[in-house]
């Protein structure tokens, strides 16, 4: 690794503002997230960011890097530097507070929107809920549990550009883990909530969010599960009732 | 009806639709792959379809699955990219209409020959 200075351009303002370049010195496996946190110690500590994690797990780091949607805590500068050059910018398609902090209030309201949350009939005097490991709700649950709403799916999604309504692909994936959630008892309330141009079927199918996402989950395959569940119960009924 | 549940609906109408118009394109392709060994003309194309059911009611079939797709595809575009207008309904509406129309109109000369 050469020891020569990377040129970080980072965005400094709110809606209104500015790229400012620093010089960081390179470091092996440096990640992009030890670059602003190089910045706010060392050169400018009036630079806001958020983290918390730093490995990967609480999804709060994720910023633009050279144009992209990532998890700045996961990402190697070596891995995406172009020449010498990193450009360091807040999240896309939310609000900016200040620098590379976004106002991420929308984004989690939108998971609340689509039902994106757990409600079962039990108590704690009842039995365990048996979930089959092998069956098929909860492989396709599994599929897209492992979300840490980091919002990269948002920030890359083109509709969510487009359609400041849509839900987005992070809570249609909640949804969708949900409606595969054999002990949840509000699936109608789910699917209409879902249904529709603000919810699954505005969805283009392009595919940038399962492209971008660190965890690796496909939100277009839920999306795409949804629609057809959506418009199964809304035609012939599901087998929680119809639309 | 909510809008979001009539939007599953359309979505599923669409879908379907599509399926019928990939059966109808292929047959379609097939059709005009054996019509134009040696030559395409109009005579030939009346001959083969004027006063033949089958063609009639296989090309009405494509018209409806296209009247039932375009227009619901057209909308979403209209409305994702004009979103403030209102013009989606009525353009998909009128684009509708001129496809029921115009097939229909096409399907029957091809079985008439031009006759009414």
């Amino acid at each position: 690794m050469s020891n020569t200075d990377l040129k970080v351009k980072v965005w400094r303002g709110a809606e209104q503002g500015e790229f400012v370049e620093y010089l960081v010195p390179r470091n092996p496996n440096q990640t992009v997230l030890d670059v602003v946190t190089y910045i706010q110690r060392k050169l400018d500590p009036t630079l806001s960011y958020r983290f918390a994690c730093r490995v990967g797990m609480c999804g709060s780091c994720a910023m633009t890097v050279n144009g992209v949607a990532r998890w700045t805590c996961r990402t190697h500068v070596s891995k995406i530097v172009k020449g010498d050059s990193l450009e360091i910018a807040p999240l896309n398609n939310l609000p900016v507070i200040k620098d590379l902090a976004t106002d991420m209030r929308e984004f989690f309201n939108k998971w609340k929107g689509a039902v994106g949350f757990f409600k079962g009939n039990q108590t704690r005097h009842d039995d365990f809920a048996i979930v089959e490991p092998q069956s098929e709700e909860r492989q396709l649950a599994n599929a897209g549990i492992e979300c840490i709403g980091c919002g990269v799916c948002y920030a890359s999604c083109e509709v969510v550009e487009s359609r400041p309504n849509y839900l987005g692909p992070a809570a249609l994936n909640r949804a969708w883990t949900l409606t595969n959630d054999v002990r949840d008892i509000q699936q109608l309330d789910r699917l209409r909530a879902v249904a529709g141009d603000e919810g699954c079927h505005a969805c283009h199918s392009q595919g940038s969010c399962t492209e971008r996402c660190p965890k690796a989950i496909a939100p277009t395959a839920g999306i795409a599960g949804l629609k057809k569940l959506v418009a199964r119960a809304a035609v012939r009924g599901s087998k929680w009732g119809k639309l | 009806m909510s809008q979001g549940i009539l939007q599953a609906k359309l979505w599923y109408a669409q879908r379907i639709s599509a399926m019928i118009l990939g059966i109808c394109v292929a047959i379609h392709l097939i059709i005009i792959f054996y019509a134009i060994r040696g030559g395409l003309t109009a005579q030939e194309i009346l001959g083969r379809t004027q006063g033949n059911l089958g063609f009639a009611i296989f090309y009405e079939i494509f018209v409806l699955a296209c009247l039932v797709h375009a227009p619901i595809g057209m909308a979403n575009i209209l409305q994702e990219t004009f979103p403030q207008t209102g013009i989606a309904k009525p353009a998909s509406w009128l684009l509708a209409l001129l496809i029921l129309v115009l097939g229909t109109t096409a399907v029957i000369g091809v079985y008439t020959g031009g006759a009414i």
